[in-house]
């Protein structure tokens, strides 16, 4: 469908750039991406998503809203405490921009839906904040030859890769959630708030790009941030024949959810999925 | 000797040292919390005791980050 004229003046500046042009400008108004998570990095995802215009948008998250969130998940206000995170999502995507279809599911990622959700959309934002969640979306991403971008934020550092069919995974990289209690999580550790600000602005570039077919994915690399030397470092990464899942003999042939909650503290908000 | 780690030019007062010697050297907390690719190839974490690293190895440690909500 062409642009009509209102679309060709909230658009102008992407219109601009000869990589994007009228072409891809709807070529983002068709794209269909889903972010698991409407957190720290999904917020930022979700917002310049949308003003792209990227034609549907799905959110996953089964959180309400905490005080203790608004440091960094901008997507929700102080009058949102205690509402469930789709809704105050979809109210802010919907007025910062008509034309994106905003679908929300109020729910957990689990191995039994994962399938499902992810069907209908061409692109995966992996915005969570737990093990779990990061490597049963990976799984599922892999099974179903879905593209994502997969990110993780501690502190003041925060990395992030995509992965396209083919591409090296995360398991390829990291093949099975820590153990338990040995990686600090933002809950215990805390964590800067522009810092997954600034990894969910990069997932929602590598989401643009992707379907503008344009520039080089972080594909076989792997971005790592450190705010306090302000270092940006790309590591290139194989495919590692290892892999349990991509690898050359998979020990996982079928989905399923590695119990590693993220943190020890209970009764936090990180102690739950989204 | 001179390695490569995460693409930084770094100078190891040392001939010879395994993966898990290094990864002490360099202060790495957690070890099993950290993936390590010599020369592009990962290595697996139960030959960090056996692998050597050589003067102008290439060495990435990629460490896991679980936050993002
Ligand atoms: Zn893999």
């Amino acid at each position: 469908m062409p642009l009509n004229e209102e679309q060709i003046e909230r658009y102008s500046r992407h219109i601009l750039l000869q990589q994007v042009g009228g072409k891809g400008q709807e070529k983002i108004l068709n794209a269909r991406i889903l972010i698991i998570g409407a957190g720290g990095l999904g917020s930022p995802a979700a917002y310049y998503l949308a003003a792209a215009g990227v034609g549907t948008l799905g959110i996953v998250d089964s959180d309400n809203v905490e005080l203790s969130n608004l440091q960094r998940q901008v997507l929700h206000f102080t009058p949102d405490v205690d509402r469930p995170k789709v809704i105050s999502a979809e109210e802010k995507l919907k007025s910062l921009n008509p034309d994106v279809t905003v679908k929300t599911y109020n729910s957990r990622v689990t191995a039994e839906n994962i399938t499902g959700l992810i069907k209908d959309y061409d692109f995966i934002i992996e915005a969570t904040d737990n093990f779990t969640a990061k490597f049963l979306i990976n799984d599922a991403c892999v099974f179903n030859g879905k593209p994502f971008s997969q990110a993780g934020v501690l502190r003041f550092m925060g990395q992030t890769m995509t992965h396209l069919p083919g591409s090296a995974c995360y398991r390829c990289v990291f093949d099975s959630p820590p153990p338990r209690g040995s990686v600090p999580t933002c809950s215990e550790a805390g964590v800067l708030g522009p810092i997954p600000g600034t990894i969910g602005c990069i997932q929602a570039t590598e989401a643009l790009k992707y379907f503008l077919g344009t520039g080089q994915l972080l594909t076989n690399r792997i971005l790592m941030m450190d705010t306090l030397s302000m270092e940006f470092t790309t590591v290139d990464i194989n495919r590692n024949p290892d892999c349990p899942i991509c690898g050359e003999n998979p020990s996982i042939l079928e989905l399923k959810e590695y119990e590693q909650p993220v943190c020890q503290v209970e009764g936090t908000e990180e102690t739950k999925q989204r | 000797m001179r390695v490569i780690i995460n693409g930084k030019e770094e100078y190891i007062d040392k001939e010879r040292l395994t993966v898990s010697e290094l990864l002490k050297e360099k202060k790495v907390e957690m070890p099993e919390t950290v993936s390590v690719q010599l020369n592009s190839s990962f290595v697996r974490r139960n030959d960090f005791n056996s692998t050597f690293i050589k003067e102008n190895d290439k060495v990435d440690f990629l460490y896991f980050m679980g936050g993002g909500g």
